[in-house]
């Protein structure tokens, strides 16, 4: 199952054969496959064809569980029948949006696959979050969005503007049911601050593919988190651009899937203006039979991105047998003059040493196993900064350990 | 009044070349209020000593018993060795990513005293050894051991033994890569313990200079897996003048 383009970590493979591996996670790199930057963008669905799950974005998807979003059929606006949007606590800051071509909607967002211009099409009306200029606004605001019911067809175009000197947290929460494509179109203007967070605690029945496309202006600053625990097929695939000089941004991932969750990110983040830093970093944990991430990095250093500084990041925890964590970072540089610029992968189980420390202190094996999952994964929660949130995500994080705890530990590599 | 009584151990360990034999048949029994200090060459064997004690799954025990206060230590499993009060300083200490300083002590203070501790006198304490060991404060909201310096892992190491208080305390080259200032103020935390709880130590070292601070009442040079030879602090004294040449020597 392990190719030269990907990096692939299958439990059951690894404990029947890999001998020579060590209990740490391993680092690992892989060349580029494709210059991410020419993948090809369309508003016509037809454009696109059906994915069969050999396109490059589609190869590791779960095809099949996703194709009721391949359909490219009138989904029904404003009444709630298959998604509802409780917008109340973000009441004021929302602009009307009636149109495909009222601005800013498209001003960057171009649909990279099928379902993103689905549901561009078949979203005539965006909801449109817009922070006033030069205001800082203390509280995040939360838009919550609920499934109506398994298989119910939902398209969603949603932009979330910071106009010049804004600072504001933007959160969509998501839960329930429904097969739900959703385009988020974020626009950081130059001088704002943004945190934008996707939390997906849907029923295990849902499948949501989202395309979150952003740019970030000059001095400006993004963090973009991303949080999946609940869901059949979740994958929520983030793109920035940092596109000012100075420009910053952070993309920060954390997905704990479950026996029969598929949980993708591909994420990409592209340096076009001079000086500008971004971190990316993504974790996740599985456990149960058929558990299944994937993570493709792809971070692109323009050639006028000079004095860039950027690194991403994704580690997997695997903490059953019968798991399978891909994830494939590529990094292309197109300039001689930059900063810094990294990427590394580790796939592994329990580090073993962690597990010794802990219990060397008295602390019994499964609340020490405990600990070194919530804390993994809590690396990505405490940089969140809503403290309401990242107490809640703690608990979701206790709730998901709690279900595997009758499962057996990923048996040790080489054993 | 406790004691740790370990006799002929063997231990070995799993190599790529096959199972390799550490410890030849060690024989060292430490009581309550006792300073042992384990001394030798590089690859001699003592830290494997040390883990051994601790129930470090690397290790493998070939022959040979270690008990506590009667009880067998090799049939426990890590955690329970804790709880039965055996405290091991590690060498490298691990960090545990997302997990705080604070988090880890009042977990560990749990685990170890079968009941949560009272949190006044608990945040008091913490308080009370991090000043003593010269810990700013800010400490307990890091995770632990994540971006701490050598000497910063070493204090951490010794604010445990602090709060935990052990019956015995193995200490594996805690000296290593601690510059003098932060020797002594490691060193006086462990006489300050040992001062109020009458713990044993077992003080693991190849270098002579900790003994300055933390004086033993008996010294054990391990060559080859085995104690070379055994006395008081004057033995030290001299290790620090000859070195190990003479025991190296003698065992070509």
């Amino acid at each position: 199952m392990t190719t030269a383009e990907t990096s692939t970590v299958d439990t059951t493979e690894r404990a029947a054969g890999a001998a020579s591996t060590g209990p740490a996670p391993r680092e690992r790199s892989t060349v580029p496959v494709q210059t991410r930057s020419e993948r090809p963008t369309s508003f016509e669905p037809a454009d696109f064809g059906t994915p069969t799950g050999r396109e490059v974005n589609w190869k590791l998807s779960d095809v099949r569980r996703l194709a009721p979003l391949f359909v490219d059929e009138a989904t029904e606006e404003g009444d709630e029948s298959a998604v509802s949007y409780d917008v109340a606590g973000l009441e004021s800051y929302l602009v009307e949006s009636t149109g495909h071509d009222v601005a800013p909607r498209g001003e960057i967002f171009e649909p990279e696959d099928v379902v993103a211009a689905i549901a561009w099409k078949r979203c005539a009306n965006a909801l449109h979050v817009r922070i006033p200029e030069g205001e800082t606004v203390a509280e995040p605001l939360v838009a919550r969005i609920a499934g109506q019911g398994e298989g119910r067809h939902a398209n969603a175009h949603i932009v979330l503007e910071a106009l010049p000197g804004s600072d504001a947290t933007i959160v969509l929460e998501h839960s329930g049911s429904a097969a739900y494509a959703q385009n988020v179109e974020i626009l950081v203007r130059d001088g704002a601050r943004l945190t934008v967070v996707s939390v997906q605690e849907w029923d295990d029945t849902a499948v949501h593919a989202a395309a979150h496309q952003a740019v970030v202006g000059t001095g400006a600053y993004l963090k973009h988190v991303v949080v999946t625990f609940g869901g059949g097929v979740v994958r929520v695939n983030p793109s920035m651009r940092l596109a000012g000089e100075g420009s910053e941004g952070d993309m920060l991932g954390l997905a704990f899937a479950d026996a029969g969750q598929h949980l993708e990110s591909q994420v990409y983040m592209h340096h076009e203006g001079v000086s500008t830093k971004g971190d990316v970093l993504y974790k996740g944990a599985l456990q149960g039979e058929g558990a299944r991430t994937v993570w493709i990095g792809d971070v692109l250093i323009g050639q006028d991105a000079t004095g860039t500084d950027s690194y991403e990041k994704n580690q997997n925890l695997v903490l059953t047998d019968g798991t399978r964590a891909d994830s494939i970072p590529n990094l292309e540089i197109e300039t001689g003059d930059i900063a810094g610029a990294g990427h590394a992968s580790a796939t592994g189980r329990f580090d073993d040493e962690q597990l010794f420390y802990l219990q060397a202190r008295g602390i019994p094996e499964e609340q020490a196993r405990r600990l070194v999952v919530v804390g993994f994964l809590m690396e990505i929660v405490q940089r969140i900064g809503i403290p309401d949130l990242e107490e809640r995500l703690a608990a979701d994080i206790e709730a998901e350990i709690a279900r595997g705890a009758g499962l057996a530990p990923a048996s040790r590599a080489g054993a | 009044m406790s004691t740790l009584e370990i006799k002929d151990l063997q231990v070995s360990i799993e190599t790529q070349e096959g199972s390799k034999p550490i410890l030849k048949g060690v024989d060292l029994t430490i009581r309550s209020g006792e300073i042992h200090a384990v001394m030798g060459p590089n690859g001699s064997g003592k830290s494997t000593l040390a883990y051994t004690i601790a129930g470090h799954p690397r290790y493998q025990v070939d022959g040979g018993s270690i008990t506590f206060d009667g009880q067998d230590v090799l049939a426990m499993s890590v955690d329970e060795r804790a709880r039965a009060g055996v405290f091991l300083a590690m060498q490298y200490p691990v960090e545990i990513p997302g997990v705080t300083v604070s988090n880890f002590l009042r977990t560990a203070k749990t685990a170890i005293d079968g009941e949560a501790p009272q949190l006044r006198p608990w945040i008091t304490s913490v308080r009370e050894a991090m000043g003593d060991l010269r810990m700013d404060s800010s400490f307990s909201e890091r995770n632990v051991n994540e971006g701490f310096s050598g000497g910063e892992k070493k204090r951490h190491e010794i604010l445990q033994l602090e709060l935990l208080q052990p019956k015995l305390a193995v200490l594996d080259e805690t000296d290593s890569g601690l510059d003098v200032d932060a020797l002594r103020i490691v060193s006086e935390g462990v006489n300050r313990v040992k001062g109020k709880t009458d713990m044993g130590v077992l003080l693991i070292t190849h270098y002579t200079r900790i003994l300055r601070y933390i004086q033993p009442d008996f010294v054990h040079v391990f060559v080859d897996g085995k104690v070379a030879e055994q006395g008081g602090k004057e033995l030290a004294e001299r290790l620090e003048d000859e070195g190990y040449d003479r025991y190296l020597k003698a065992g070509v």
